[in-house]
């Protein structure tokens, strides 16, 4: 039985339920990945990191909400009140919305009632998830524009070329899941993917969504909107109190959503990874949330891995790498998998299929050749100085050319 | 029940945390005026005097969002083609190839007039 099927005849009481569960845990899960990430990329830095609220500091997380809620709630003079407090409400709402549609476990009973552990699956399960993303950036950029101060302003500008950039490359790395599942579903893109996960069928797609993911939320590499160093705190700057928290929360929730999609899309959801399926039925099923938990804690760690590893991106080069690297190579991969599923939904031979996936490997080198020597000249061109042109103003006669002509 | 119903759940959640969080922090929070904590934050100078919205900014971001709609929309249409595609077969492959060959030469255009330098 689908997902689909199984929600649709979920009574009332079981969806407010099941929201409020997962709201809860987003919220639940923004503490702990806050406190964890600081823990973590502390020790990356050979520190210890918060450990003196709560057993390990676990509630440090907490203990800051607590102290910002007491904090004094800052509306500039200059801001446009209503469009102010807007903002940090849009940007909290639709960052939970994301994952009315992420499948959290398989086949549990939930109360008595036969479902899963996700609030609803739509025929067009990632296009609404991307929307909500869409939506979120409204947020950002209001947030920006009605602070009338400069650094909020252009941080909320940058951040929103940002992200509407990353989201092109972000939707097209889900075109070739969605032509082996052949449903924009969440439900029917893990059930298709029972055989092979999607990250060893499309790895390509796999890389291209993480570096976007990346850039989607605003992290380190990618954190150009929040760049002290230029922009002070970027569109948040006079945002206090809980107001502050709430762009917070949205950002860390919206961590935890794209790290859910990717999940879901590339690592099979709440699958068990292959040898283990007999664990699928422990717990009655509940059991599964463990295995998506530990994915998406993969990628949490990842992106704190980033933030503790690579420096901060120049914005040209990082608009550059969206606009000119990913897009092109997104673009000619969805051909080669669409062409690829052609062939074998046609019946070619193996031959064949072997000999059109070495014609696209020996391509890309010849690309990559190409791209590397013309790169090299460029390079050795602008090293090139020569002849000075003879400037269309006058220049008096500088002393050491005369020394020349003499 | 009706699959779009349980968004709106979810929604109005969010929405009522968010809303309340607002609200809260509004009444939490001690209240001292100060002329200065009002101004907008310059790093400790001045405020410059501005028009509401920040005045003037780069038109590249105008552009950039203009490359935005046109990229969204062979999204767009890139979807259905995907979710359909078994369906299609050669004939769709053949159109898909046609219609991002037409898709590139904008692309091209754009890319040698400099729309995509960002300096």
């Amino acid at each position: 039985m689908s997902n689909s099927s199984l929600l649709l005849d979920d009574p009332g009481w079981v969806i407010a339920l099941k929201g409020l569960l997962i709201f809860v845990l987003c919220v639940v899960l923004t503490l702990l990945s806050v406190w964890g990430e600081r823990r973590i990329v502390a020790r990356m830095q050979m520190r210890l990191g918060p450990n003196r609220v709560g057993p390990f500091g676990i509630v440090q997380a907490l203990a800051d909400g607590v102290k910002l809620a007491l904090k004094e709630d800052i509306i500039p003079k200059a801001a446009d009140r209503a469009v102010f407090i807007l903002a940090p409400i849009i940007s909290a709402t639709t960052c939970f919305m994301a994952f009315a549609v992420i499948p959290m476990t398989g086949k549990v009973n939930f109360f008595g009632e036969e479902t899963v552990m996700q609030l609803t699956d739509l025929p067009v399960g990632v296009l609404y998830v991307l929307a909500t993303a869409s939506i979120g950036v409204y947020g950002i950029v209001l947030a920006g524009w009605s602070s009338g101060s400069t650094y909020p302003l252009l941080g909320g500008l940058r951040s929103s070329a940002q992200v509407i950039s990353y989201e092109i490359a972000m939707g097209l790395s889900f075109v070739g899941v969605f032509i082996y599942a052949g449903s924009m579903s969440t439900g029917d893109i893990i059930a298709s993917q029972s055989t092979w996960w999607n990250v060893v069928v499309l790895f390509p797609s796999f890389a291209i969504y993480v570096i976007s993911m990346v850039g989607e939320t605003n992290r380190a590499p990618f954190d150009l909107a929040e760049a002290e160093g230029e922009l002070v705190g970027g569109f948040h700057t006079e945002y206090s109190s809980l107001k502050f928290a709430l762009f917070f929360l949205a950002e860390y929730v919206n961590i935890i959503a794209v790290s859910a999609l990717a999940t879901t899309l590339f690592l099979g959801g709440p699958s068990a990874p292959p040898g283990l399926g007999f664990t699928s039925d422990w717990l009655g099923g509940w059991f599964s949330f463990i295995w998506f938990f530990l994915k998406v804690f993969g990628f949490f760690f990842f992106f704190v891995w980033l933030r503790g590893t690579l420096p901060r991106l120049r914005y040209d080069q990082f608009m550059k790498f969206g606009w000119k690297v990913l897009i092109p190579v997104n673009v000619a991969w969805i051909l080669v998998v669409a062409t690829l599923r052609l062939m074998t939904q046609q019946g070619a031979s193996q031959f064949m299929i072997a000999a059109f996936t070495g014609g696209v490997v020996l391509a890309v080198l010849f690309a990559m050749s190409v791209y590397d020597s013309t790169k090299k000249k460029a390079e050795e061109r602008s090293r090139y100085v020569g002849e000075m042109p003879e400037p269309s103003f006058p220049v008096p006669a500088l002393p050491s050319i005369k020394k020349a002509d003499e | 029940m009706n699959p779009y119903v349980p968004i709106f759940v979810i929604g109005a959640i969010g929405f009522g945390f968010a809303a309340f969080s607002v609200v809260a922090g509004a009444l939490s929070g001690p209240k001292r005026y100060n002329r200065a904590k009002l101004d907008a934050y310059e790093c400790g100078i001045e405020p410059s005097p501005q028009a509401q919205g920040g005045g003037r900014f780069p038109v590249k971001y105008f552009l950039t969002a203009m490359l935005f709609i046109i990229f969204d929309i062979e999204i767009v249409f890139l979807y259905p083609w995907a979710v359909s595609y078994d369906a299609l077969g050669l004939f769709g492959l053949v159109e898909m190839v046609i219609f991002i060959l037409t898709v590139f030469v904008a692309y091209t255009y754009v890319w040698r007039r400099g729309g995509l330098e960002w300096d």
